[in-house]
């Protein structure tokens, strides 16, 4: 049952070959016996889903119709409001914090009948691309314990790859979807910017922040994207668009020479160009194009994202929740020095002092209005590009999963591996990251960058390259 | 290379308390990361406006009217105030002296 995919236990549903009951308790079964060595969840909630689950299967005998998601397991990154339980975003500041209110992902899910699972484990504040800068430890692969399961959202990614759950949520910044699915050897999508509301996803960078879904299959992506999309009055950054699907022998592929250069794993390239070599055979045009400014990508990304997120996280301040440090505090200042110093972990700590320092004054112009320009030129490089191909493939990382440990020491070195995801986030496209080969045994991702709300054409070209590995 | 001066500046700046290794290897840090980002020297920039958007949307408008929040979400809140006197949240002095 942990192994179907989100059409195959609806049907099974349907059909009455299992309850959601049975297929809840399967599920909290397989984290009761493989969590402890995987650490995929922050907070399990047996009660609430069997009481989910109950419900929904009340609902089957009455022969009542109902959504795809309905009675189907999922797994929450804990970065994502669900009322009344804990929402730590995997950091020391927020252990103990109850979310109020739902995020409005987790409304519409409720709504179809989704069972929620439980948290699972983040990089702390979503910063981080392994994990491991989780206050509560790492989680790891479940293809290779000894690795890291990609981040930040490498909980939700073991989760599925380790069938956890049916699918899971994440969020995406700078590829913490992507990189993670890729890692792990699961299907991840960032959808484009403003398709899925941010209302209740605890924001890291606000103009590249998307909530998106990780799955077994490209077809459960699209199912759980459809699920959670749409305009939301209380997000005032999401809308509504609509797209058509298109045959596959009409989809021109861009294949950007910039980004098999150095740095890239051999192995890795060679299952990715084997990948899109398959495709072709299918009557697709591969086209070779440029992205000349993609090596910029690296430093906007470190420029903007830690600029919004010193913002966005100055409400961590022990006032109006989280942890208040007060014994020793004289004053004001010293509540919010030692609530945050304390609180708040070493790469967190380091990337509000950096966009701190870049949106101060005397620095602003030469950082900040510098990297917003060269963002545009990111943009327009992909708006060129998007003229002669309809979808651009490109490696997700240029290596596969690390060793624990083996890039915590040298922050730069960690940020290297999401190269190839950043510039999406910069630009606001969607794109897919699907398992397409393997190098050193371990799982390789293919990504997929669409135009604006090209979500339908990505799903086409994943599903063929999906048929392919 | 930032100085340690700065480094302390902009530690109080983003209210985060930092111990005096703790100064020490930030500064490190943070130079090794800017060095990095110096490569954007390099690009022209003349002909491009700065941009804050990645997908270009137009600005939503409501009606500038009170909606008033779900009980149970004043309740929530309210449960998570590390110090309060009724539905007031607690602070220490705002204005006055301060070290």
């Amino acid at each position: 049952m942990n192994k179907l995919t989100i059409k195959q236990l609806h049907q099974g549903l349907i059909k009455k070959e299992f309850s959601s009951q049975e297929l809840t308790k399967s599920f909290l079964k397989r984290i009761e016996s493989r969590d402890k060595k995987i650490g995929a969840f922050l907070s399990v909630f047996k009660d609430s889903a069997l009481d989910q689950a109950e419900k929904i299967d009340k609902l089957i005998a009455e022969k009542k119709e109902l959504p795809i998601l309905a009675g189907i397991p999922t797994a929450i990154k804990d970065n994502i409001l669900v009322a009344g339980e804990k929402c730590t975003s995997g950091s020391k500041i927020l252990e103990n914090y109850i979310a109020s209110f739902d995020a409005t992902v987790i409304k519409k899910l409720k709504e179809q009948g989704t069972i929620i699972l439980g948290k699972t484990n983040l990089d702390e504040f979503a910063m981080g691309s392994s994990t491991e800068n989780s206050y509560f430890g790492p989680t790891r692969n479940p293809r290779d314990l000894e690795r890291v399961p990609g981040g930040s959202s490498g909980g939700s990614a073991a989760a599925v790859a380790d069938d956890m759950c049916a699918y899971a949520l994440g969020s995406d910044t700078g590829g913490s979807i992507r990189q993670p699915a890729s890692f792990c050897g699961v299907v991840g999508l960032k959808p484009t910017y403003g398709t899925v509301s941010r209302y209740g996803l605890m924001a890291f960078a606000s103009s590249l922040d998307q909530i998106g879904p990780l799955t077994k299959t490209v077809e459960d992506a699209k199912i759980v994207f459809e699920g959670i999309r749409g305009r939301d009055p209380k997000d005032s950054t999401s809308l509504e668009k609509e797209e058509t699907e298109v045959e596959i022998k009409n989809l021109r592929v861009g294949v950007p020479k910039e980004y098999f250069v150095e740095g890239i794993d051999p192995e890795v390239e060679k299952t990715v160009k084997e990948a899109i070599k398959k495709y072709e055979k299918r009557g697709a045009i591969i086209e070779e194009i440029s992205l000349p400014h993609a090596s910029y990508a690296l430093p906007v990304y470190y420029i903007i994202s830690p600029s919004e997120a010193s913002s966005n996280l100055a409400r961590y301040d022990g006032i109006k929740y989280g942890l208040s440090k007060r014994e020793n505090a004289e004053n004001l200042l010293d509540i919010y020095l030692q609530s945050r110093g304390e609180g708040m972990g070493k790469e967190v700590r380091r990337r509000i002092m950096l966009g701190t320092y870049v949106l101060s004054a005397g620095y602003y112009d030469a950082y900040y209005i510098k990297a917003q320009k060269v963002r545009n030129l990111i943009k327009q490089d992909f708006n060129k590009a998007f003229e002669k191909v309809d979808v651009i493939f490109t490696p997700v990382s240029p290596t596969v999963a690390f060793k624990l440990g083996e890039k915590a020491t040298d922050p730069l070195s960690m940020y290297l591996v999401d190269i190839y995801t950043i510039s999406v986030n910069l630009a606001g496209l969607p794109a897919l990251s699907l398992p397409c080969g393997t190098a050193h045994n371990l799982p390789v991702g293919l990504q997929i960058i669409g135009k604006p709300f090209g979500e339908d054409k990505i799903f086409t070209a994943g599903q063929a390259v999906e048929k392919d590995a | 290379m930032i100085s340690k001066e700065e480094i302390k500046h902009i530690a109080e700046l983003a209210r985060i308390g930092l111990s005096e290794t703790e100064i020490e290897k930030m500064g490190k840090e943070l130079s090794a990361i800017l060095d990095h980002m110096d490569t954007l020297k390099k690009v022209d920039v003349s002909q491009v406006d700065s941009t804050s958007f990645s997908v270009l949307i137009e600005n939503t408008m409501r009606e500038d009217e009170i909606k008033e929040a779900e009980p149970t979400v004043i309740e929530r809140l309210l449960e998570t105030v590390p110090e309060k006197k009724g539905k007031l949240v607690k602070v220490k002095t705002v204005l006055g002296s301060n070290e």
